[in-house]
């Protein structure tokens, strides 16, 4: 299944001022200002003699500075296709470009390099390193960055300046996930991957975090993938992708996303 | 530092009592290796100086009375390099203000001075003028135990006349480094004594004008000691040659050479046995952090860490734990070695010091820990380094448990469901569990080895002292003598039983093989030096026969009813053939006895003997000791009461402080099996636990789980670790024995109580110190912990 969205919303506050333009869709090489795309990538997971189709078919183009939701119940492929397309796994079929790069049979060290180089990942627990401060667990990324900002102002940016030195289990679960966006952004990624990243968080809590995702996005134009199976949160993206099943069900343009601040649930 | 970095520095605080149980048990092996290698070398290269140095003669021969015109023939024979020839003798000192009675071996120096082999070493003065007749050098350690400095003065009974000596300088020489006098069990400084007598003095006072009784010899390079031994033994004996002998014969030299070998074993078994349970220990705490990270992991590598960082990471966290088991090792170990070096010069005389470990076995020792803790690490490391991003971010899939032969039979034994977790979870990981068993059974093989050495020197102690010789002296001859003699000691004062024994150099044949002992001639029934069986009767040789020691028997390759050839060094020199009328198992030397009046008859002369022993009435000691300094005809007289106290001190000392060090050890291995293996289990199945507290379970039924489980492997490591004690105490003792002495092996039911014991005592303390943090467990915040 091809998704037929072959556009880009064009709401103005992209930080980089990319341009919004319609563009085809070719098979074959990918067209300049399309971030990703897949062609019907499908990944099984074989455990023992069972056979899991994760993703059935999944053709898909994201754009440069876009905020995707991509939305489905749980089990339906979305962190499946998320760690393809952040390097974290290989599909089982299918190709998948990252601008003109190739990832689809990419080894473990090209891999490593591009989600050095490009990816920034917010999961859905955080995933910060205990025994590290906030700073230091955001030092941890600036460290193998080639031009990342210092981690001082990665914090400062998700407004957790006054909360640096404190160690993961002295702050709360929304201080934590901002941490971990922090630590995604302090690279300058092209691309910012979030797994779930309200799904451990109650709704005040999670309303700050997707306040510094969307800050970020408007402010540097990053290409922001948010997985979520939470509804409401659709509302602030420029696109909502549906998983169903491991394939994409529907596709829908937002035109007047909301601000996180409007959401509840 | 990098942020990588510092998450390996707190993680190795956070863990630190697992890391240190391991570094303790990994700084053993270190240290072991470090005094063991270090001093085995030190020892080696010391001893190598110093002969070099001191041109140490590789062949050496005595002889009744050879002229000096047979040196150009000695010469001569292919092979050797160089020759010294000299006067040597045995005399009873009398230093002023010492009540025991001092034995001397003589030496005459050179008339151009210093020899030319076996070259002494001035510690202070002068070597004595050539034409002096009554300036000595005496051996330095024999100085300095008797208070003696240059210009003092003693009396020695040299062959039957009492003459003043005068200390003009003290020496060491390669010959004596293991200074032992005749009959004598351990160096005694006090006791005996090196006199170093001008030529002509040492001829005057022998009888040995144009003549001498004892030759060194230094081989060119290439020549084997036997090519040598080979021509040189018919040249000297029509002259009473005792038969030439190498150096492995040479008394000094074959203790240092036993000490050297034995540090060699101890080199060789032990660091490999802590190197193995350290790699293991690391193993198996590493595993367990990169199962409880394994997110962690997923993260690095998503945020770009490469999997060579990764792994690297996790090696860094075993090298850590390495280096500080390598400096508690080096800093032990460096003391230890100081320690040992102390020891040993206490019992050999060098005239350089040894120095310790040099700083390449202090290296050496460092790298092979540090190699053993990456391999140690490197299946986990790796493991980490091949876990996929992907994967990593999951939970990991629940353990498989399949119903096996033994849930069938737990579920007849109608098991509680807690004591059949605990037989699962030994089963599920047998690898893990066999590597606990074989790690505590290793605890208390540590423990059971040492106490067979003691149970071995304590039968020594009692058959040698005890059982065997029973006298209080030995009064030792300077020739055979008829055994009227014998009459005239028990008139001495003190003396309250007297009775001869007969020592004859001897060359013992059958077929190719052949060994050159002193046999013992003793008649039957006597009661002071008995001849004892295993089962502790008394032996009396048969005219005709000859009683062998088990070593000597199977050297010669012969058993009871068999015949040998025994060729008799002095006199004649003639061979006659005795039949073996008994194998007697024996721990010093290589014992062969025959009765003396048949000896003596074969001999053709009437019975003669070499030593008195003594039983002596306490009080008059003293008085003997005056006594004996004025006989002519005696050279030494050994106090055996002495050797007894001073053995058995210094023996019971060692010993204890050996037993000590082992049991430290055994603990420490202990300690880091069981206390890793329990923190583990409980990091494994804190949900588990936590979920059985909610249910409902006490804290003690919980904590049987955890404790059960150890204990377990614990007991369950009981019966192997006899079994390796018992064959760790087999290779020892075989390891140690050598023509000097045999280590019998004594095995006993409370040797491996006390080491069951303390490995599961150790055990316990360990599980209840983890059986702690059960206690403090927060049953919700361990429910929502993810796993």
């Amino acid at each position: 299944m091809r998704s037929n969205l072959e556009w880009r919303p064009c709401d103005g506050s992209n930080g980089k001022g990319s341009s919004c333009h319609k563009t085809a869709l070719t098979t074959g090489s990918p067209v300049s200002d399309v971030v990703f795309k897949t062609q019907g990538i499908t990944k099984v997971y074989e455990t023992g003699a069972v056979k899991v189709f994760a993703l059935g078919g999944v053709d898909l183009e994201l754009f440069s500075g876009e905020l995707t939701v991509l939305l489905g119940p749980s089990g339906s492929g979305k962190s499946t296709l998320l760690n393809i397309l952040g390097g974290l796994d290989h599909a089982t079929q299918g190709r998948v470009w990252f601008r003109e790069t190739e990832l689809t049979d990419m080894g473990d060290r090209g891999l490593t390099r591009y989600r050095r180089d490009h990816v920034g990942f917010v999961f859905q627990f955080y995933n910060l390193v205990p025994s590290l401060t906030a700073r230091e667990n955001v030092q941890l990324v600036t460290d193998v960055s080639v031009d990342p900002m210092p981690a001082e102002e990665a914090l400062t940016l998700v407004g957790l300046r006054d909360r640096m030195d404190h160690f993961p289990s002295e702050m709360s679960g929304g201080e934590q996930q901002r941490v971990a966006i922090a630590r995604a952004i302090a690279k300058r990624p092209e691309i910012l991957l979030c797994d779930e990243p309200t799904g451990a968080l109650d709704s005040t809590t999670g309303v700050q975090v997707l306040e510094a995702l969307r800050d970020i996005n408007a402010r540097f134009g990053t290409t922001t993938v948010i997985i979520t199976h939470n509804a409401e949160i659709q509302r602030m993206a420029h696109r909502v992708i549906q998983f169903q099943d491991g394939k994409i069900s529907q596709v829908s343009t937002n035109n007047h996303p909301v601000a996180p601040s409007e959401i509840v649930w | 530092m990098q942020a990588l970095d510092k998450k390996l520095i707190r993680d190795f605080k956070r863990l630190w009592k697992q890391a240190l149980a391991i570094a303790l048990v990994l700084a053993c092996g270190v240290l072991i290796l470090l005094t063991a290698f270090g001093m085995h070398k030190a020892l080696a290269d010391t001893r190598a100086t110093y002969y070099e140095r001191n041109q140490f003669a590789d062949v050496f021969a005595s002889a009744r009375r050879v002229p000096n015109s047979l040196i150009p023939e000695i010469e001569a024979i292919e092979g050797v390099s160089a020759v010294q020839t000299r006067v040597v003798g045995n005399a009873i000192l009398d230093l002023d203000g010492v009540d025991v009675s001092v034995t001397g071996r003589i030496l005459s120096l050179p008339q151009s001075g210093a020899p030319r082999l076996n070259i002494p070493i001035l510690q202070s003065g002068s070597l004595p003028s050539p034409t002096a007749t009554s300036q000595v050098v005496v051996n330095a350690p024999f100085a300095l135990a008797n208070g003696l400095v240059v210009g003092d003065m003693f009396h020695a009974n040299l062959n039957g006349q009492k003459r003043p000596l005068t200390i003009v300088g003290t020496a060491l020489t390669p010959e004596f480094i293991y200074t032992i006098g005749p009959g004598a069990i351990m160096p005694n400084n006090e006791t005996f004594g090196i006199i170093m007598l001008p030529q002509d003095a040492a001829s005057a006072v022998f009888d040995m004008d144009g003549a001498f009784n004892d030759v060194a010899i230094k081989l060119t390079a290439g020549t084997t000691p036997q090519m040598v031994i080979d021509r040189l033994d018919p040249l000297l004996e029509p002259y009473g040659g005792l038969g030439a002998y190498g150096r492995e014969l040479h008394q000094s030299d074959s203790f240092v050479e036993a000490e050297i070998s034995q540090l060699r074993v101890m080199a060789l078994i032990l660091p490999p046995i802590f190197f193995g349970i350290s790699a293991f220990l690391v193993s198996m705490v590493l595993g367990r952090i990169v199962a409880l990270e394994r997110s962690q992991i997923g993260l690095l590598k998503a945020i770009g860490y490469s999997n060579v960082e990764v792994c690297l990471h996790y090696l860094m966290l075993a090298a850590l734990i390495a280096v500080v088991g390598i400096l508690i090792g080096w800093g032990v170990g460096g003391w230890l070695a100081r320690a040992m070096a102390r020891q040993y010069a206490q019992f050999f005389d060098f005239p350089f010091l040894i120095y310790g470990a040099s700083p390449w076995v202090y290296a050496m020792s460092g790298l092979a820990a540090l190699l053993t803790t990456t391999i140690g690490a490197a299946q986990s490391a790796l493991q980490a380094a091949r876990l996929t991003p992907a994967v990593a971010m999951q939970p990991p899939a629940p353990p498989q448990y399949k119903r096996s032969i033994m849930d069938r039979a737990m579920a007849v034994m109608r098991l509680s469901q807690p004591t059949i977790m605990i037989f699962r979870s030994v089963l599920r990981w047998p690898l893990r569990s066999g590597m606990t068993i074989l790690g505590l059974a290793l605890a208390s093989a540590t423990v059971i080895s040492p106490a067979v050495m003691t149970g071995a020197l304590d039968k020594i102690i009692e058959s040698a002292f005890y059982e065997t010789n029973r006298q209080d002296g030995m009064l030792v001859l300077s020739n055979d003598m008829t055994e009227s003699v014998i009459e005239t000691a028990a008139d001495l004062p003190a003396v309250l039983q007297a009775e001869g024994q007969q020592f004859l150099p001897v060359i013992l044949r059958n077929g190719p093989n052949e060994k050159r002992v002193n046999i013992e001639a003793r008649r039957p029934d006597v009661d002071l030096s008995r001849i004892i069986d295993t089962d502790g009767t008394q032996i009396n040789v048969s005219a005709g026969g000859i009683v062998l020691s088990s070593r000597l028997a199977a050297h010669l390759g012969v058993a009871i009813g068999d015949f040998v050839d025994v060729q008799f060094l002095q006199g004649t020199q003639k061979t006659h053939v005795l039949r073996v009328s008994g194998v007697i198992e024996q721990y010093f030397g290589l014992g062969a006895y025959v009765d003396l009046e048949h000896i003596n008859q074969l001999l053709r002369q009437s019975t003669r003997i070499s030593v008195i022993n003594v039983s002596l009435e306490d009080s008059e000691v003293r008085a003997l000791h005056a006594a004996l300094r004025d006989i002519p005809r005696l050279i030494g007289v050994i106090m055996m009461t002495d050797s007894r106290r001073s053995f058995s001190d210094t023996i019971g000392q060692n010993m204890t402080v050996m037993n000590t060090i082992y049991i430290v050890i055994s603990l420490l291995i202990t300690i880091g099996v069981a206390y890793n293996g329990a923190r583990i289990q409980l990091s494994e199945r804190s949900r588990e636990l936590a979920s059985l507290r909610i249910l409902g379970f006490t804290r003690g039924e919980v904590s049987y789980i955890l404790i059960g489980e150890t204990m377990l492997l614990a007991v369950l490591a009981q019966p192997l670790g006899w079994l390796i004690g018992a064959q760790i105490a087999v290779l020892m003792v075989n390891g140690f024995s050598s023509d000097l002495y045999s280590i019998p092996l004594v095995l006993h039911p409370s040797m491996f109580a006390k080491a069951s014991l303390v490995v599961l005592a150790a055990s316990l303390a360990s599980v209840l110190i983890v059986r702690r943090r059960l206690d403090r467990q927060d049953l919700v915040a361990v429910m929502k912990t993810r796993e």
